[in-house]
């Protein structure tokens, strides 16, 4: 059988605080193959950065792993030293980070961040080459090149948003993660950026790892989608087949917040309650107190990722009890 | 209604760099970005004046502009019968208390090394002589209220420890604890998900009732503007080139344009994807824009006329205006 790209198999952190410690994901598996993408949703704070970022092994403190492995071409990335895993960054694993402004450095201009990134992957590069390629790139993006010799704070949310993809792509990494990539883009844009995507894709077989809550977006782009609750996956599977028939109820539920423009609306629609706190989860399933078909064995036991059909997997005692 | 804001052929431009190659060899001079280029508007008191359109437009720059956190390069800004346009950086201090802002990037825009609290309750430490008690109490509702719950205990956290949702909770917050009269939102909501996003809309337009707040809703995303927006202002390269009623624009859009964006919006359904009246072609630059109208070299319907000047705006219906040729 084909390896795949990259596996993740019972994946826990952990962000010891004062007060206790934030269970931010909980025995997360997926894996991804060549050419894949797979986009993770789910609420604010359930733990999507938080699982982009571990596999870069870039956590911000005090996070850190407490178990579980991620293989990526079966080379386990917790046990590299530090200096192999800064040659994966970049050069095979590349990380388009969730805040533009904050992850790009203002006092230098962006010819200077495409020149410094590009020369710690090659330092023979001359200047005049990496202005060319990042001219590229961004003409890939819908950026003039005249934007490579300004600052940070003289672009557009957009714009900085752009480089931060663009710097994302330039070293032809084969497995890109993309943290909320396009919050800040008009649909016009947006709708360009997933068909450079799409190109990628199918010239250079890049895998996608997609965090996004925008279901719409994650549709277009996304063969497979991971629905995450309170640091665990909830559901998984093709993403077609879970928009046409969601198992888990907080799939559906999410599903159901998404605003159409085509329908009137006069409330926007929301799920009622919140995520849970993640220092004191919730006992048994974390998404019971808020489930509109909760059970009491909801209440008591956690449920395990379960296979169905088609590749689809679900945490769920609706299901799990129906076996 | 009377206006709360008038704007008169309001225009900002930054010089930009040209590369020491293109200075040298292709003799280009210092080029200019005109971020914003000759627009004219008012907004209401009470009401949600959407800025909807490309990245780059300049939405936020016309923002800042309104509450003179930039300095226009020409144009008139009336606010309460004043000209900000006109007065002193040192007069526009007694304004600041009355117009706040919501950034678009919420990290940002917080500083790392305070706590959440703290920076929430930072502008009622300027602008009021409250306790600190009372500061407290304030801010702690403002917190349970924006949905940073529970709020003793994320009073007390700094921005890197909350999640981008979180954070963006925590800019609104501070913006509204002073209960300001003109709210500029610049894409308050761009980084929250479904359920707060609907939960801070609900919230902003309660406070708007409660406190006959006025916004200016800066967005990119076309269904939040048709739920909380009461008129919208699209704008492309600087410009604006429809404005009109939430409903009127969605349900009439003129502008070929608006058409494009409002086909643009993805459907949440993989079964469905886009169509293909998006226009895919290179966005033109804001330092040399293209003659006459600005979207022409994208627009399906374009004709040799439309390279030829600068399309007025023409009233389609009652208090919809379009800037085409073909209207
Ligand atoms: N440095 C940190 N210290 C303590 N807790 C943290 C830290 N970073 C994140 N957390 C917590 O971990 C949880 C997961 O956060 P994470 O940023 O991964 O969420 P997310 O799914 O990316 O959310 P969003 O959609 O808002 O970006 C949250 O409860 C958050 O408060
Ligand atoms: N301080 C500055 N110096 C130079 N150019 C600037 C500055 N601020 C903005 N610009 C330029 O002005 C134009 C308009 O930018 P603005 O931030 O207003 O766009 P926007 O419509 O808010 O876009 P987005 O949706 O991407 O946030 C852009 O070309 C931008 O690069
Ligand atoms: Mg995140
Ligand atoms: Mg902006």
């Amino acid at each position: 059988m084909e390896q795949p790209i990259l596996e993740v198999k019972n994946i826990s952190i952990d962000y010891p605080i004062s007060i206790g410690t934030v269970e931010a994901v909980r025995n997360v598996s997926f894996s991804l193959k060549e050419g894949e993408s797979i986009g993770f949703v789910g609420e604010s704070g359930c733990g999507k950065s938080t699982l982009g970022l571990s596999l870069l092994r870039l956590l911000r403190p005090p996070g850190m792993v407490v178990g579980g492995q991620m293989l990526y071409h079966g080379t386990d990335l917790l046990s590299l030293k530090e200096e192999e895993m800064r040659k994966l960054r970049g050069n095979n694993i590349a990380m388009v980070f969730q805040n533009p402004l904050t992850s790009l450095d203002p006092l230098y201009s962006i010819e200077d961040q495409f020149f410094e990134t590009l020369k710690e992957h090659n330092p023979q590069i001359t200047r005049q080459e990496a202005v060319e390629r990042a001219g590229k790139v961004l003409e890939d993006l819908s950026i003039d090149k005249d934007r490579l010799y300004e600052y940070p704070h003289q672009l557009s949310g957009g714009m900085r948003q752009r480089i931060m993809i663009g710097l994302g792509l330039i070293l032809n990494p084969d497995l890109l993660i993309a943290d909320e990539p396009t919050t800040s883009l008009d649909v016009i844009v947006e709708a360009g950026f997933i068909d450079l995507l799409a190109r990628l894709k199918k010239e250079y077989n890049i895998s996608l790892i997609l965090i996004s809550h925008n279901l719409g977006l994650v549709a277009e782009i996304a063969d497979r989608i991971a629905v995450m609750y309170g640091g665990m996956i909830m559901e998984i599977g093709e993403a077609g087949d879970i928009f046409a028939r969601p198992m888990h109820p907080y799939t559906e539920g999410l599903i159901g917040c998404v605003p159409n423009i085509k329908m009137d609306q006069e409330k926007l629609a929301s799920m009622p309650g919140s995520p849970p706190d993640l220092v004191t989860p919730p006992a048994g399933c974390r998404f019971s107190p808020r489930c509109p078909k909760v059970m009491d064995i909801c209440r008591e036991k956690t449920p395990v990722l379960q296979d169905y059909k088609n590749g689809r997997k679900v945490a769920c005692w609706l299901y799990n009890e129906a076996e | 209604m009377e206006d709360l804001i008038r704007v008169e052929n309001l225009r900002k431009e930054f010089p930009v760099q040209k590369s020491f190659f293109d200075q040298l060899f292709a003799g280009k001079k210092k080029g200019f970005v005109h971020a914003v280029d000759d627009i004219s508007f008012e907004i209401k008191k009470g009401e949600v004046l959407g800025l909807a359109g490309e990245s780059g437009s300049g939405k936020s720059t016309t923002g800042r502009l309104l509450i003179r956190l930039l300095d226009p390069t020409s144009g008139n800004i009336y606010f309460e019968g004043e000209n900000l346009a006109d007065i002193s950086s040192k007069d526009i201090q007694k304004f600041r208390s009355k117009m706040q802002v919501v950034f678009q990037d919420p990290n940002s825009s917080l500083s790392p090394r305070m706590r959440v609290g703290d920076a929430i309750g930072h502008p009622l430490k300027i602008h009021t002589d409250l306790g600190t008690e009372e500061r407290k109490r304030k801010v702690m509702e403002l917190m349970e209220r924006v949905g940073l719950s529970p709020a003793e205990f994320l009073y007390y956290k700094y921005p890197h420890q909350l999640s981008g949702g979180q954070s963006q909770r925590v800019v609104l917050a501070r913006a509204l604890v002073t209960n300001p009269e003109f709210v500029v939102a610049d894409e308050p909501i761009a980084m929250a998900d479904v359920s707060v996003r609907a939960m801070i809309l609900e919230l902003m337009k309660e406070l708007k009732e409660e406190f006959d707040l006025t916004y200016l809703f800066v967005t990119h995303d076309l269904s939040t503007a048709k739920y909380i927006c009461d008129r919208i202002a699209i704008m492309y390269l600087g410009r604006i080139v429809e404005i009109g009623n939430t409903r009127e624009l969605f349900d009439n859009p003129h502008h070929p344009y608006t058409k494009a964006l409002l086909a643009a919006v993805p459907v949440p359904d993989p079964a469905q994807r886009r169509t293909e009246e998006i226009p895919r072609g290179e966005i033109p630059s804001a330092i040399d824009p293209p003659a006459g109208c600005h979207f022409h070299p994208r627009c399906r319907y374009a004709t040799e006329a439309c390279s030829k000047g600068r399309p007025k705006m023409k009233e389609v219906s009652p208090g919809h205006f379009s800037a085409c040729i073909l209207d």
